[in-house]
Parts: structure tokens; C-alpha cells; sequence
């Protein structure tokens, strides 16, 4: 069911780990429904994403997703990161499931979640962030089943 | 294929060796329809009575209650929609419990939107039916208690002798899904107070698309599949005659395993229990550790999600399977393992191991070593276990 990306992404999962007194960290989802991700960001002073860091408890999809978008984000500046939507990080794992696509948003969401520590933390505005949703599977509904 | 170790045997199991050679003449030699009045069709006939007195002997039940169907959820469908139906003049309310599988659980769903109330009963935390509940929901307009004979998760079997009993005083019909049980412990439908009771070919080492319904004598029941009238013309359909000399040899053979299956089984169950339990940390074992179908392991992993762990251990070889939401296709883990009181999170990180009489104790030990390390890697991975060991320092 899973592409040879997401495959490879979930067996050798890039940047896989923690980042000690990191710029910004951000953390979304809910074990309710069994997706966590964090991400840990070191952001250096010309505002470019030095580092990245993930970690994650979920299924093959969350923790596939969670790496291709640190590989998105590693070395890029604020504003580009923020341009990567979850579609960008589906697409770069040659798809995902439909039943797999809140994972994507979840990645996307992580990374605006870590990027929003960040900001909080030195005082500054990233256009376009938002603050994140404690759960982002809020307002999010089920398909009505028929019998 | 690769080599692979099964250990998915509650899913479905191999179809035996000697129910494959008693299937095969009936293909393409004895072809002929049971209803056909020429020799051809009466060989096919004898071969479905045949059958029919091996289930019917397997049950202490007679062979005129032994209706045979396509599987286990379609005998679960009909005992319950046509039961529903026969009864509605007495009264329009049922009840089961919170465990049983989707082909009980839905079928009553859609009782309930055509005007019928259903009461599910609560289990404990080991999965056991609370009888003191299922006897207070009885009304006065109950007309059938449904609750599986034995969990297809976490192998707990249920007091059905009990269960059973108090049906039985209050003049409420029983009927139980024994998909899981049947083949793999005794059952005596007298002694249980049965009135219906559903299983499937499959998963006793026969073949897919067969099962049936046991409908106690006196039953007021309801065509389920209009037409012929094969199966007492309460289910129409040309005899899937393959299917059901296929079910007759896997009930014989399981008949004639049973004790030695039950005893290998339990023993290499019990060493895994163990093992899991003493070399994992941060275990739980799901399900009744003594009143459990004697191939079923269950447990949980805390801050591991089940779907990865699968994964893990497909790559390995390791055919396993999960109570996590995501080999469901919703959000929600299982409802057996949040019926149990699992919290999501440790509800979404299980693992169920299903043996079988092949099943050697060397496979157990390469499935415990790849259980160790992929479980050290995914905690690894867990922004859960960091927060937990950070708490802990």
C-alpha cells in the first residue's frame, strides 16, 4: 500500500532524533488517534534552518512523512520552510494513501508548530504562521457510513 | 515467496492438506447439483449430508439445525436480522456486548436505525462479559442476547455456560458468534444453552466462503436468501458443495486434533506470554491470562504504534497482526482494546499473535528477538518515551 519512498523513508528515517537547546521545538497530533510528531529546529542567525530534528509515534506514513520533511526544510530559509505545504511533502514521498494524507499535514503542521516556538521565543513575526492547533485533528470528520 | 513464520492464525488459517484432497473431487468429478434428481447430483447430495452430520455430531446438535452459509458474518447477519424479524411481535430489543466482532456489532447498528434497541453490556479488563449487567439489561420486550463465544482479538473466552443459563430463565433466545472458538474448544450446545451459534470454515484450517448457522429446532426463523429450497428453504442457493465437504473434513480433522492442538498450543503460547513479559518492558498483556483461546497472545507495547510495529516485523518475514487504528482505516483503535479500558494511546500499540499446531518453538524465538529490537527502535523514535524517561529522571 505504501510507496518504495515512504518504504525507505520509514526504514532508514532521515534526521531521526533530538536537538539539545534547539531553536524551536514543536509538537502535534494526539495518541487519541495515534499520530505524534515533534520537531526540533536549529535556526541560525541569518534565520536559515540549520539543523533538524524529528521524532515520532505513529504509523509507517507519520513517521515517513515526519523524515521527507525535515529533508524539505534542512538548509532552507524561514519563509522558504514555510512554503512547504503537505501536499509538497506526499508528492516528494511519490504519494500516500488517501487514507494516509492527515499524516502529511500532520509533517506540515509540525514544522509551522516548531517554527512558532521559534518565533515566540526571539520576539519575532513569520508572516503567514499561525499559532498551531493543539490538535489537528480538530473539526476533522469522519465519512458517514451507510448500512 | 520468501520464507515467512505465520502467526495471523485468528485471521485466517492454511487450509489442510487432507481438506484440500476431500474438496477436489468435487470440482470437476462429482460437478453435479445436489438437487439434481441423476446419480451425478445424488453423490453431490450424499456428500453435503455427509457433511452436515459431521457439524451437527461436532455440536451434540441435530442435523436438521445445521444450516450451512457463505461464512461467518453472513450466519451472524441472519441470526440476528432474522431473529429481530421473527421475534418483533414479542418485543424489539437486544442485546450484546461491547466486544463483539463488526458482523454482530453493525448488524445490531442497523437493527437499531430500523426501530429495534440494543443494550451493549460492558466486559472487565481482561474481556469478560459482565454477567451481573447483561442480567439487569434484560426487559420485559428482550428478545435476544448475543455475545461471542471467544474475543478475536484478545482470545478471551466468555462464561457461556452462564450466559447460557440466564437466557435461559428469562425465556430470551442465544445466539453466539463461536468464528473464533468453534474447532478450537468443545462445545456442547445442549449443555450451553445455545439456541444459534455462527462459525466459519476458515478458521479451522478449511475453506474461505463456507460456514454456518446452528438454529436450535423450534426456532421461528426467517429466510435469509430467498429461492430454492436448499438449507429447509431458509437459504436458497445452489450448495457451495466443495466448500461444504471441505468444512465436513476440516470439523473431522479438528475434532481429531483438538486435544493434542490445544495442549502444544497452550504450552508455546504460555513460554511467549513469558518471554515477552520478562524481556520487554513496558508491556501489557491484553485479555484473560487463563480463560484465553489457547493459540491467542495479545499484548501492547507502550509508546509504540501498531502499524509500524507491523511493518517492522512484515519486513522480517513475521505475519502478525494490530489493534491500531491505522490497519483499520479510521482514527479509533480497536473498540475491543477501549472496551478492555485501554487508554488510545496503549490501545493503538498492540500486537496479536495467532499460532498454530505448526507453530515450533524456534519461530517464537526469532518472532521475541525481532519483537525486542524493533520495539527498542520505535521507542527509540517516540516523542512518548522521551517525554516518559525525561519524567522519570
Amino acid at each position: 500500500m505504501y510507496s518504495e519512498k515512504v518504504m525507505d523513508h520509514f526504514q532508514n528515517p532521515r534526521n531521526m532524533g533530538e536537538i539539545e537547546d534547539a531553536s524551536g521545538v514543536g509538537t502535534v497530533g494526539n495518541a487519541k488517534c495515534g499520530d505524534i510528531m515533534r520537531i526540533y529546529l536549529d535556526i541560525d542567525e541569518n534565520q536559515i534552518i540549520r539543523d533538524v530534528k524529528f521524532k515520532t509515534f505513529g504509523c509507517g506514513a507519520a513517521v515517513a512523512t515526519s523524515s521527507m520533511a525535515t529533508e524539505l526544510v534542512k538548509g532552507k530559509k524561514i519563509q522558504e520552510a514555510m512554503q512547504i505545504t503537505n501536499r509538497a511533502v506526499a508528492e516528494a514521498l511519490d504519494g500516500l494513501p488517501p487514507v494516509k494524507m492527515h499524516c502529511s499535514l500532520l509533517a506540515e503542521e509540525a514544522i509551522h508548530a516548531a517554527l512558532w516556538d521559534y518565533a515566540q521565543k526571539h520576539g519575532i513575526t513569520i508572516e503567514g504562521l499561525q499559532k498551531p492547533k493543539s490538535d489537528i485533528h480538530e473539526g476533522e470528520e469522519e465519512e458517514a457510513e451507510e448500512y | 515467496m520468501k520464507p515467512f513464520i505465520y502467526l495471523d492464525n485468528a485471521a485466517t488459517t492454511k487450509t489442510a492438506g487432507e481438506v484440500v484432497e476431500a474438496m477436489l473431487p468435487y470440482f470437476s468429478e462429482h460437478y453435479g447439483n445436489p438437487s439434481s434428481i441423476y446419480s451425478l447430483g445424488a453423490a453431490s447430495k450424499e456428500a453435503v449430508t455427509q457433511a452436515r452430520e459431521i457439524v451437527a455430531g461436532s455440536l451434540g446438535a441435530m442435523t436438521n439445525e445445521i444450516y450451512f452459509t457463505a461464512g461467518g458474518s453472513e450466519a451472524d447477519n441472519w441470526a440476528l436480522k432474522a431473529t429481530a424479524e421473527a421475534y418483533a411481535d414479542k418485543g424489539k430489543h437486544v442485546i450484546t456486548s461491547a466486544i463483539e466482532h463488526h458482523a454482530v456489532l453493525h448488524t445490531c447498528e442497523y437493527l437499531e436505525k430500523n426501530g429495534f434497541s440494543v443494550t451493549y453490556v460492558g466486559v472487565d479488563e481482561n474481556g469478560i462479559v459482565k454477567l451481573d449487567e447483561l442480567e439487569a439489561a434484560i426487559r420485559p420486550d428482550t428478545i435476544l442476547i448475543s455475545i461471542m463465544f471467544a474475543n478475536n482479538e484478545i482470545g478471551t473466552i466468555q462464561p457461556i455456560e452462564k450466559i447460557g443459563e440466564i437466557a435461559k430463565k428469562h425465556g430470551v433466545l442465544f445466539h453466539t458468534d463461536a468464528v473464533q472458538a468453534y474447532g478450537q474448544i468443545p462445545i456442547d450446545v445442549d449443555r450451553y444453552h445455545i439456541d444459534m451459534l455462527s462459525a466459519s470454515g476458515h478458521k479451522l484450517n478449511g475453506p474461505k466462503g463456507i460456514g454456518f448457522l446452528y438454529i436450535r429446532k423450534g426456532i421461528r426463523i426467517r429466510s435469509f436468501v430467498h429461492g430454492g429450497g436448499q438449507e429447509r428453504a431458509r437459504r436458497a442457493g445452489t450448495e457451495n458443495v466443495p466448500g461444504i465437504v471441505g468444512l465436513g473434513a476440516a470439523v473431522r480433522r479438528a475434532l481429531r486434533m483438538m486435544e493434542e492442538k490445544t495442549e502444544k498450543e497452550t504450552m508455546l503460547r504460555d513460554e511467549l506470554i513469558r518471554r515477552i513479559e520478562a524481556e520487554i518492558p513496558y508491556c501489557r498483556l491484553n485479555g484473560d491470562r487463563h480463560r484465553r483461546l489457547p493459540n491467542n497472545v495479545n499484548f501492547s507495547f507502550r509508546f509504540v504504534e501498531g502499524e509500524s510495529l507491523l511493518i517492522m516485523l512484515d519486513m522480517e518475514g513475521i505475519c502478525a497482526s494490530s489493534g491500531s487504528a491505522c490497519t483499520s482505516g479510521s482514527l479509533d483503535p480497536s473498540h475491543v482494546l477501549l472496551a478492555i479500558g485501554l487508554p488510545h494511546e496503549i490501545a493503538h500499540g498492540s500486537l496479536r499473535l495467532t499460532l498454530s499446531e505448526e507453530t515450533t518453538r524456534e519461530e517464537l524465538d526469532t518472532v521475541v528477538d525481532a519483537i525486542k529490537r524493533i520495539v527498542e527502535r520505535l521507542r527509540a523514535m517516540s516523542p512518548l518515551y522521551e517525554d516518559f524517561l525525561k519524567e522519570k529522571q
